[in-house]
This record gives structure tokens, sequence and C-alpha cells, in this order.
């Protein structure tokens, strides 16, 4: 008796934080056990209608856009990217390519794109997230198949573990402080371990995703930028080379991942 | 071969892998080069006066290269660095007050781009990565645990100011920690150090209760 009350007494803290991360837990099993309340999907129709809507100063629709497996083919083809585009001479993620095609086919100006091209809290995501969304549905139950083998590839992603591991700013940190090993927490949120390819293949695979702490869709680049703003850096530009070495080197490392996008994120 | 020769040529090979940085430390170099280059490029809206932030000191830059696992040679370079850039409160108190210090282990505030102007002091939001009190359940686990912290240390006097130390320069005491220098990279005052150097260290404070 005197030994049981003993383990109780010792077990108290313990018991708490457990308690804590089984209602966590209970909270995330119920958004997952009925994938079509993910208002994500709502974002991912809004993409497909934008794809298909003529719009920017050419009055043209994305329908030409080529993802990489050849002009409007959009099934599948997320699952391949980022890859080398040589009609841009750049690898680019899909946000980039698709800034890329607004920009080409659409007429539309860099520079007001990537402005603020990410959402408020509250707020929906912007067009080109909301197109994101829709085309990386359209690659949802296949695995990450991207075969990042170029040279151009091969650089972009040797750059993105560079930076992963690079520490910067007035709080030395870099992506690994958090992501660099297996099950730790930030207060109570779990971080996955993104430089082991285990981890990374469970959850690169669920961006863009639906972010219920913010109730809109969060696509990887958005999900980078808002990375660099809790490590005390500037704001994060679209499309730069950082987001796209990153999001290449997070993809090699969840090769062979299962896309589960849009995902539902805490 | 004879034994003189072998010997000769083992020295000798030795001298070239120790003298000589291999293929992959020599990528690695260059890889941390295009890094800065492409961070340096990646903030183009920043303002001129953070720019600073894109730069590493040689501490960071040795532990970026390593990926946080320095050679002995190399960790004990940036302790002994970094243990001479730490300073000490002009009273010589090393403890201030704990509730004071709780909230500043509480607060995460500060430094973000979405805090200016500040609007509060600068938090060290020592919850995110550590357990502290047994009433605080929501702590990360990043650092070790410090529940009972200085009970277990005899609230020694050696200890206080090892922990000072930490929370002041973290790389002084751990080469490569993840800990962010709080007091050198000027995110907490040196009295904000002191109230949590008394919240981990004091008595009377729910850490060691």
């Amino acid at each position: 008796m005197a030994a049981a009350c003993l383990a109780l007494l010792v077990a108290g803290p313990a018991q708490a934080q457990d308690e804590t991360e089984k209602a966590v837990e209970k909270y995330r099993q119920m958004l997952k056990e009925d994938p079509w309340s993910n208002p994500a999907l709502l974002d991912a129709d809004r993409g497909e209608a934008l794809w298909k809507t003529a719009a920017g100063p050419s009055r043209a629709t994305l329908e030409k856009c080529d993802l990489g497996k050849g002009p409007g083919v959009v099934d599948g083809a997320f699952a391949e990217l980022p890859r080398y585009f040589a009609d841009a001479g750049k690898v680019m993620d899909l946000e980039t390519r698709l800034l890329w095609c607004m920009e080409k086919l659409q007429g539309m100006n860099r520079a007001d794109l990537v402005k603020r091209p990410h959402p408020a809290g509250g707020q929906p995501v912007k067009d080109l997230g909301a197109i994101a969304t829709y085309v990386a549905s359209k690659s949802n139950g296949l695995k990450y198949s991207a075969k990042l083998d170029a040279p151009q590839e091969k650089a972009v992603v040797e750059l993105g573990q560079a930076v992963f591991f690079r520490r910067q700013g007035p709080h030395d940190f870099a992506c690994a402080t958090c992501h660099a090993d297996s099950g730790k927490r930030i207060r109570l949120q779990g971080l996955p371990y993104l430089s082991q390819k285990e981890e990374a293949k469970q959850v690169i695979g669920q961006w863009p995703a639906y972010r219920v702490s913010t109730t809109h869709v969060m696509t990887m680049q958005h999900r980078l930028y808002d990375c660099y703003w809790q490590m005390r850096m500037p704001e994060l530009e679209m499309g730069s080379d950082v987001s796209v070495a990153l999001i290449a080197y997070l993809t090699k490392v969840a090769e062979g991942g299962e896309i589960a996008a849009p995902g539902l994120k805490r | 071969m004879t034994r003189a020769m072998k010997i000769l040529a083992l020295a000798a090979a030795a001298f070239v892998l120790a003298g000589t940085p291999s293929l992959a430390q020599q990528n690695a170099a260059a890889d941390a080069s295009k890094a800065d280059a492409a961070i340096a490029a990646a903030f183009p809206t920043a303002p001129a006066e953070w720019r600073p932030r894109f730069d590493q000191d040689e501490t960071m830059k040795q532990c970026s290269l390593h990926r946080n696992l320095p050679p002995k040679n190399i960790a004990d370079e940036i302790q002994k660095r970094e243990k001479a850039r730490i300073e000490y409160p002009a009273d010589g108190k090393l403890m201030g007050d704990w509730k004071a210090g709780e909230r500043v282990a509480q607060s995460g505030y500060g430094l973000r781009f979405s805090d200016y102007p500040p609007r509060q002091a600068n938090g060290g939001n020592c919850y995110a990565c550590h357990q502290l009190t047994k009433a605080e359940v929501s702590y990360g686990t990043i650092g070790p645990s410090l529940l009972n912290y200085g009970k277990v240390r005899n609230f020694s006097e050696a200890d206080t100011k090892a922990v000072y130390e930490k929370i002041y320069n973290a790389q002084a005491a751990y080469p490569c920690s993840n800990m962010p220098r709080l007091g050198l990279n000027k995110v907490l005052t040196i009295e904000q150090i002191k109230d949590l150097v008394a919240l981990v260290m004091s008595r009377e404070s729910p850490v060691n209760q």
C-alpha cells in the first residue's frame, strides 16, 4: 500500500503530462476520422477553379502550365517536384513553379505575387496557395518520387542540407535546432526529426495542410516562412533559393513517403 | 617493406589524413559558403539593421559545419572563446527574483519581425525546451528537465555561478549547444538572467519545492 502511494506520488507530474498529451492526441484523432471534414478541400476546389479561369493581364488560364509532366498535366505532378525546369533554368518546387507560370502565362507581376504571399491568421490561403493545394491533392496517395539526380538538382539538395544546419540570428537557431532529433517537443508540440528518413516520410507529404490554430491552409513555402520568423530572421521570400533548396532537401529525405495532401495540422 | 619503412608510411598517411581536409569536409565548406550567399539573398525586404542577422560568428560557422558535433579540438576552441565572452553582474550578485524569473521563463516574446516596435521585454522562453516547475505541465524536451536543479546541487555557490554562465552563454559549457547564447546576444539583460538564476537555484523557487 505504502509502495503504491509512493508510486502514485512519483508518477504525479508525469501523469499530468500524459493526460495533456492524450487530450491533444484525441483531438488529432477526431480530425483524422473524417477526412472529408478537412476544410482544406474547399481551398483545393477553389484552386481547381482558379487553375481553369483566365486571369492576369494576358487573360490566360494555367491549363498550359507545365508542372514537369507536360503542359496542363496536374495528376501526379506534385509527386515529382521539385525538379529542374530547362525553360526557367532553375530547380523549382510546386509554388515557385506556379509563380513562374502565373508570371509567364498570365502576365502577372512576380513582385506583386511575392509581396504578401501568405495569409494572416484567420484569412483564407491566397490564390497561389489554393492552386498549390489543388495540385498537391492530385497526387494524394502517391509516393514522393522526385528523382533529384540531375546535377542542378543535386546541387540544390546539397545547398538545402547546408541551409538546414546553418545557425544564424540572435538565437543561433537552425532548422536542425528543433528538427534533428527524435521524440522532442517545443512546449507540448511534437517535433519531427526531418533530417531522418522515417520521420520525414511521415510528415513532409502532409503539406499543404489545414492548420486548426490559424484556421487556414498553410503551404510548405508558408511553413518555412513561419519557421524563419520563429528563428528571429526576417521575412523569407517565396520562391527564394533558400526555400526551394530546403524543400528539395526535405523532399529528398522523405523520398518514398506517401503524399497525404492536403493534410490537417494542430 | 621493413618495419621502419612501415612506420614511416603509416606516419605519412596519418599526416595526410590529419593535415588535409577530406573531400567531404571540402564539400561541406563549399556548401556553407553557398548557403551564406543564399541566405543573404533570401530576405530581400529585410531592413538594413536586420542584415547582420544573416552573418555567422566563428562559433556559429564551426557548429554549422560540424552539424553541432564538433571534434574535440574545435569544441575546446569554442568553449575557451565563449567563456571569455561572459560578462558578470557589476554588483557581483548572481541571483535576482525568482518570481520575475518565472515570467521571463514563460515568455517567448522578442526579436521576431512581428515584435517590432517592442511592446514588452524579451522573454527567455525557457519552458519551450525545459521542464522547470511542477505546476507548468506545458514544457518542451529539447533541453534537460531542470526540476529540483538547485536542490539536488545543495544550492551551491559554484553551481549558481555555472547556471549564470550557462544562461549567459550556453556554449561556454556545452560547445554547439542548441541553447541560445541569451546574454551574449543581448536577448536577455543581465538583470533578467539573474532572475532566471534565482528561479533555478533559490530555495524558495517552485523549481526546488
